[in-house]
């Protein structure tokens, strides 16, 4: 290290300039801030994006091959297929949520910085969405069309998947949050987690199900919706709650 | 718990004219048990500005579970930790902008690389990350800042997460074992810090189980966890006891 001198030059400062340091940082900074560092390493460790993908692109098209080619019996359980998939993706990928993080340390500094732990937790989350959720609605209409889905169910898988989605991975943070300090907290997780699941997958497939037969799926859409907005506003305060028991 | 004799002594030796500096944090009658054992209870103690405070102790006394209590992190099993006066839980954003913490675990992403890691560490606590080549420059990583961290060795590693205390406005510092892995050099640096943050009005809390080089020793306040855990002795990996040269 450098001679002492130098030290002394740059930390001089008395430390009641700590007030006017600290302003610098707004709630959306810190949001970005977390969502950027969570996007980086994910784009630096391509296994985060590729291995849920490719995990739902094989269950979906092992269902074919293994119950055969009719059209009509493809058609009749392929929102169900689908939507298992991508529950079981998500799963897969939910343990990377905080435990490389609890590993290596990062998750203590964020319970201790001065930011409320709702905004760090809320931007890791939605980060994990945007690393796994948002490639499955990307790809699920390639893979509806290999499951002969009807097509005027279209629609309804693309919006379920769009709001139903985001609640897999905020409700799967509370089960992470609550495994995370376990060795071994597979199995664990998933008896958490899909039981808090099954309203999603109900939903989504009977608005799926009601847009193949030509009638409104609104009330469905609602329902996600309003599932959605109740684990955006409460789940980060439960993983918060959940990460400070897990990290005592 | 009362067949868990009470082996542990907890020695506070008050330095000279510290009563006069506010106190900045405290803590009253503590206890901690962890996996049924007692590692320490009534501990009581306060920690002024312009202190040194060095937990000392056997592997499993209780350092680190201390440090984590008095940081927040853990809770006790019994007692409060108090900053300036109000206990921690009711003043926790305030609290944690004067808080540095670092622990065994340096919380450094190996995806990321030097200087992106120390950017994240400062801005996550709040501080400003205009100059942190600079501080990368002072922990001897220049030349690394573009390096991922995976890629840097343990003492550079540690380093990375260290460099944050150059730039930290945060008056308590609580550091767990700071000079793992660090060389002699590193270590005198170190050494030098914590005396300006010192003499800045701050105070530092530390556990190390290596000799302190420059500071004197008779300054520094010193906490005994002596707690005797005969059976389970050295066999603690939480502990985090670095072996340099194994012998």
């Amino acid at each position: 290290m450098i001679s002492n001198q130098q030290n002394t030059a740059i930390t001089a400062a008395p430390l009641n300039t700590a007030i006017e340091q600290k302003a610098i940082l707004s709630y959306r900074h810190a949001f970005m801030l977390v969502l950027k560092r969570d996007l980086t390493i994910a784009l630096r460790h391509r296994d985060d994006i590729i291995n849920p993908l490719l995990f739902f692109v094989i269950v979906i098209t092992l269902f074919p091959l293994g119950i055969g080619p009719e059209a009509q019996t493809l058609s009749r359980i392929a929102p169900g297929i689908i939507w298992v998939a991508a529950l079981l993706a998500t799963l897969l990928s939910l343990d990377r949520l905080f435990k490389s993080d609890h590993q290596d340390g990062s998750l203590e500094q964020m319970l201790l910085s001065p930011h409320p732990v709702f905004i760090l937790v809320l931007a890791k989350i939605i980060a994990h969405w945007l690393i796994t959720g948002l490639p499955l609605i990307f790809i699920a209409p390639l893979l509806a069309v290999l499951l002969h889905l009807n097509e005027q169910s279209y629609g309804a898988l693309m919006l379920t998947l769009l709001l139903g989605t985001p609640v897999l991975s905020l409700l799967g943070a509370i089960g992470v949050a609550l495994t995370v300090g376990i060795k071994k907290g597979g199995v664990l997780l998933s008896l958490l987690v899909l039981p808090l699941y099954i309203p999603v997958l109900i939903f989504a497939t009977s608005a799926i199900d009601t847009a193949a037969l030509g009638l409104p799926y609104s009330g469905q859409l609602a329902i996600i919706a309003a599932l959605f907005f109740g684990s955006l506003t409460l789940a980060p305060f439960a993983v918060g709650a959940a990460l400070k028991v897990s990290t005592n | 718990m009362t067949s868990l004799a009470k082996q542990h002594s907890a020695t506070l030796t008050p330095k000279q004219a510290s009563e006069l500096t506010p106190v900045l944090i405290s803590a009253s009658k503590l206890t901690c048990i962890r996996e049924e054992r007692l590692l320490f209870d009534e501990l009581s103690l306060e920690i002024h500005a312009g202190e040194i405070v060095q937990v000392e102790g056997p592997n499993g006394s209780g350092k680190t579970s201390l440090l984590r209590i008095l940081s927040g992190l853990s809770q006790p099993y019994d007692g409060q930790v108090y900053y300036q006066g109000q206990k921690i839980s009711h003043c926790r954003e305030n609290f944690q902008q004067n808080l540095l913490y670092f622990g065994h675990l340096a919380g450094v992403k190996g995806e990321m690389t030097a200087q992106e890691n120390l950017n994240f560490n400062l801005a996550l606590h709040g501080s400003n990350t205009e100059n942190s080549c600079e501080y990368l420059a002072l922990v001897n990583l220049l030349g690394f800042e573009e390096s991922l961290a995976s890629h840097l060795s343990a003492g550079q590693h540690r380093r990375i997460a260290l460099a944050r205390l150059y730039q930290s406005q945060a008056a308590i510092w609580i550091l767990d074992e700071p000079f793992t892995a660090i060389d002699k050099q590193g270590v005198a640096s170190l050494e030098q810090l914590f005396i300006e943050h010192t003499k800045r009005g701050g105070c530092v809390v530390l556990t190390t189980h290596q000799d302190l080089i420059s500071i004197d020793t008779t300054t520094v306040k010193k906490i005994t966890l002596d707690y005797h855990c005969d059976e389970y002795l050295d066999n603690e990996h939480a502990d985090g006891d670095f072996k340099e040269d194994a012998e």
